[in-house]
């Protein structure tokens, strides 16, 4: 079985720091995979080669069967992979609701595919119940640079959403969330269709054994261990590195 | 509730602007009519400033570029091929979208300051090459007699300054309009989402270089019908007309109406170009001093003018301005943009 997406070896260095060092990562169609590890370890390194805005000087990255190495952060998106990164990053003097048409637009099918308004028309009608799933209606026509920093987390994953995405890479998500909207975010990305693959960077184990099949651990640039939950629960070699250095 | 009155007063100001532009050229004289006409052609190459600098977020200098080009095919065309103002209008266009598409791969992937340079070179460098190439534009003597125009076929020429006023008027108008409709598009919003963050418009899978390709193109097409309009009102053009002190002026007046605004661009352009011309015999050879001192007064008065000044002109590669609190005139900008 070969996966969605398979990144082998991939090196980056900053410096004389090994960011990452050889790292190898496969993630299959539908799968809830966790990216573990100690601050620094080069977690979110690895989100940003995945996701087209760092290059990595040695390695692969394959989506889908093809080579997307030399694909950047648009081309990546159009083809399925939607980010949400560390700090919340959305369009502030947009609405919430003018932020997920944006996202919206470049894999939106058109509703009226010849009239004119097509396609901002489906992605409009898109953005409502994304919206109301994030519990962020009552803010909807509200400037996303006004509004609190957990809801601006909550409306940037309702716009990796709207892009209609086959691989979702999370970057702690639930950073900064209050425990309503934590538990919010936990029940949106279990009831997520099937289709869709997840790769969650998370510090909360509790949040990765609920969400995760699949758990990877990365310490120093290179991958320690991957497995299950339970495997990885149980294992000496991540207690070990967690004792060491864990935010 | 006082969003509502303040559009209210809004929408009641503009239509009275309207009503005195419209009797305007009944009650000044026929010199002053003319420049009136003239300053109505600046006023629309600051709308086109305005949509690069404050819509895409391309500050520029330059679009005086893209007015000359329209300017001068408007004045060939006008002398050798016709008269009509419909033809002129969409030759002109046409010169100044295609300058602008020339030009699309120096400006777009620069930014900032950059961009700023950028663009004033280009501005300089076509009037240069209009001082030069004498056989088709006349060189710094520029083009005059070019004979009247008559705005449609079967329609009588524009014998006196009031109709011509008149048509730089309509012209005006409706291509404003049609700047205003193109923002409410999808067009409009992905070019205000690309100010706010591009890396962030990338991510989500838009291709910016094109988004900004087509906004370059579109004020390019804006200024060159601005141009045809410049020809309408002076019968006469010279590379005097389009010098960097009137990019300079523009981006001025652009600012003073706070960037993203279209009314406000329009009316801070107007404002600059008339307190030139009015200064220019009041004070002859201050006017640059009390224009700098204004842009200055404006750049503190104006916080609007500032903060979204900044955003605009930040390094490449910097991040967005990210306010954790905007200030409430950047909300009423932002609001007058959705309606
Ligand atoms: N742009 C950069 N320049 C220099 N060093 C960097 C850069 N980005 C990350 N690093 C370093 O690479 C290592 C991995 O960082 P990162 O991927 O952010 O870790 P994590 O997300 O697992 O906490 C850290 O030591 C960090 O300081
Ligand atoms: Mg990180």
């Amino acid at each position: 079985m070969t996966g969605l997406l398979e990144a082998q070896g991939i090196s980056v260095r900053y410096g004389s720091l090994a960011a990452l060092d050889g790292v190898d990562l496969r993630i299959h169609d539908g799968q809830r995979h966790a990216l573990i590890g100690p601050n620094g370890a080069g977690k979110t390194t690895l989100l940003n080669v995945l996701g087209g805005s760092t290059r990595p000087q040695r390695g692969t990255v394959r989506f889908d069967g093809r080579d997307v190495g030399r694909l950047g952060p648009a081309a990546r998106a159009r083809r399925g992979i939607n980010r949400i990164h560390q700090r919340p990053a959305v369009f502030p003097t947009l609405t919430a609701t003018e932020n997920v048409v944006v996202a919206a637009l470049p894999r939106v099918i058109p509703s009226r595919r010849w009239r004119p308004g097509g396609r901002r028309h489906a992605a409009q009608r898109l953005a409502g119940p994304l919206l109301d799933q994030m519990g962020l209606t009552a803010v909807a026509a509200v400037p996303a640079g006004h509004l609190a920093h957990g809801q601006r987390r909550q409306l940037e994953i309702a716009m990796a959403l709207a892009g209609r995405p086959r691989l979702l890479l999370l970057d702690e998500p639930a950073a900064g969330l209050s425990a309503i909207e934590v538990g919010r975010l936990v029940e949106l990305l279990q009831a997520l269709p099937r289709a869709v693959a997840v790769l969650l960077v998370e510090h909360r184990l509790d949040l990765v054994y609920a969400l995760s099949d699949t758990v990877t651990v990365l310490r120093d640039g290179q991958r320690l261990a991957a497995g299950t939950p339970d495997e990885i629960r149980t294992s000496p070699l991540v207690r070990q590195a967690y004792a060491d250095g864990v935010a | 509730m006082r969003g509502e009155v303040i559009r209210r007063v809004r929408g009641g100001i503009a239509a009275l602007v309207l009503v005195g532009l419209v009797v305007a050229p009944w009650v000044v004289d026929d010199y002053t009519t003319a420049i009136l006409a003239r300053t109505l052609a600046l006023a629309l190459v600051g709308v086109s400033v305005a949509l690069l600098t404050g819509v895409a977020g391309m500050p520029t200098l330059g679009q005086t570029a893209p007015y000359a080009a329209g300017a001068y095919a408007c004045a060939v065309v006008g002398s050798r091929v016709s008269d009509v103002g419909v033809v002129q209008l969409v030759v002109a266009a046409a010169a100044g979208a295609l300058l602008a598409a020339l030009t699309v791969p120096l400006v777009v992937h620069a930014r900032g300051v950059i961009v700023l340079m950028i663009t004033l070179a280009i501005g300089e460098l076509v009037v240069i090459v209009l001082g030069r190439w004498r056989s088709v534009t006349g060189g710094t003597d520029g083009l005059a007699g070019i004979p009247a125009v008559r705005p449609f076929w079967g329609l009588p020429a524009l014998a006196n300054d009031q109709a011509r006023y008149l048509y730089a008027l309509v012209v005006v108008a409706t291509l404003v309009g049609a700047v205003l409709v193109l923002l409410r598009t999808r067009a409009g919003l992905v070019l205000r989402a690309g100010r706010d963050d591009e890396t962030r418009l990338r991510a989500s899978g838009h291709r910016v270089a094109l988004h900004l390709s087509g906004a370059h193109i579109a004020a390019g097409a804006i200024a060159g019908a601005a141009g045809s309009l410049l020809v309408v009102a002076q019968q006469y053009i010279s590379p005097a007309d389009f010098g960097f002190d009137t990019s300079a002026l523009l981006l001025l007046g652009v600012v003073i109406g706070g960037t993203a605004s279209v009314g406000g661009a329009l009316v801070g352009a107007a404002l600059v170009i008339a307190v030139r011309d009015w200064l220019f015999g009041v004070l002859p050879g201050h006017a640059p001093l009390v224009l700098g001192a204004l842009f200055v007064a404006t750049v503190y008065l104006l916080p609007t003018g500032v903060n979204r000044a900044r955003g605009r002109l930040r390094p490449p590669g910097a991040p967005a301005l990210q306010p954790e609190q905007p200030a409430a005139h950047d909300q009423a900008t932002v609001a007058e943009l959705h309606r």
